[in-house]
């Protein structure tokens, strides 16, 4: 009795085995945490420009982004995500920079609109061209702004994203 | 009054003030020199039947685009009690673009005067807090004026900027890079599929 056997457990999803009766579910620590971090993904608010807008569409009632466990923090050493919602400037990319760097592991980033991909139609001396050239970015969202319906498409993405992430937890990684 | 009878009274009191009176589109513009500007905006704001208590924009523009050798500030002045406007339009020669600030007569003119230096290169005199206002304080150039590029990169880069990119270089090799379990993940785009089918 020491011990359960494959034939005591049920298979109830790939990789994951449900001893029936005794409630207990064994599955690797890999998915595991995937599961638990892409369930509650946390982003900083950090809405620069228009497509903030559309940002507070997304967390608003009717396309409620609540019901994928995103609570929008304030504080970045509270967040794990940080959605770059709007143009950066050379003048505001060191204060992105320093609010991405205070963000503890494991940590993400979404650009969203075109300005945060690519810079937009803004090819000027004083846009950067996509909030990739200092920042290292997850998933980029394009449209002008993109619609609510996309911003969650982004956020779905991630979310398959940090399922698939292997050994990111523990001290020895 | 009219547009064209408040710039025909203006050029009346001030006449070796005032370069031209041009209309265009149902529009006046009123050009004059640089010199006596505050003479002129201090007598606009006060005479009573012209009354301009709002200055509504103040901005520079370049003509060198236009083979020309000269920047221009317009003033856009507004009178709420009588209902009329005028445009005043400020030469000022390339090589010593400067004039005085008119921040004494009309307090919004504060932050607009820092712009059109900022972006610009004019120079209030008497401005009591004439600095960069959109860019960086530290950056070099004005970028509004024809010669200068619309992008910039490599050697022209603003410092910060510079410095920005090497840091988030140096702090690449500390940020985490998962092994996916899966190689670069081929997910096809729905709206594809139905073409193909086709």
């Amino acid at each position: 009795m020491g011990v359960a056997m494959n034939s005591d457990t049920v298979e109830i999803e790939p990789g994951v085995r449900m001893i029936p009766g005794a409630s207990t579910l064994i599955m690797s620590i890999d998915k595991l945490v995937n599961w638990g971090r892409a369930g509650s993904i946390w982003p900083v608010t950090f809405g620069l420009a228009c497509c903030a807008m559309e940002m507070m569409d997304v967390g608003a009632s009717y396309h409620d982004i609540d019901r994928l466990g995103v609570i929008f923090r304030a504080s970045p050493r509270q967040a794990d995500a940080m959605v770059v919602a709007g143009t950066v400037c050379k003048k505001m990319a060191p204060v992105v920079r320093r609010v991405y760097d205070q963000m503890p592991e494991p940590r993400y980033v979404i650009a969203m609109g075109s300005c945060a991909s690519s810079g937009g139609i803004f090819n000027t001396y004083s846009t950067v061209q996509g909030c990739d050239e200092f920042l290292p970015v997850d998933v980029y969202v394009p449209g002008c702004p993109p619609r609510p319906e996309a911003l969650l498409e982004g956020f779905i993405r991630l979310q398959e994203k940090i399922i698939k992430e292997k050994s990111r937890w523990g001290r020895w990684r | 009054m009219g547009q064209m009878a408040i710039a025909e009274r203006l050029r009346s009191i001030f006449p070796k003030e005032v370069l031209e009176i041009i209309k265009s589109r149902n529009q006046v513009g009123v050009i004059v020199r640089r010199e006596r500007i505050k003479d002129l905006c201090h007598w606009l704001r006060n005479e009573p039947d012209l009354d301009f208590n709002l200055l509504m924009d103040l901005c520079g523009v370049d003509y060198t685009g236009m083979n020309k050798d000269y920047y221009e500030v317009a003033y856009n002045l507004y009178s709420i009690p009588q209902r009329h406007m005028l445009r005043l339009r400020a030469r000022i020669p390339v090589v010593d673009c400067r004039i005085d600030s008119v921040t004494s007569i009309w307090q919004g003119a504060n932050w607009h005067e820092r712009e059109c230096f900022d972006l610009l290169g004019i120079v209030f005199d008497g401005h009591p807090d004439l600095r960069r206002i959109l860019l960086p304080e530290d950056w070099v150039g004005h970028p509004l004026r024809k010669e200068y590029p619309l992008q910039i990169s490599g050697e022209q880069e603003w410092t910060g900027y510079d410095e920005l990119k090497k840091l988030s270089r140096k702090l690449n090799q500390f940020s985490f890079q998962p092994e996916s379990s899966e190689t670069v993940p081929k997910k096809p785009h729905p709206q594809a599929s139905a073409h193909d089918r086709s």
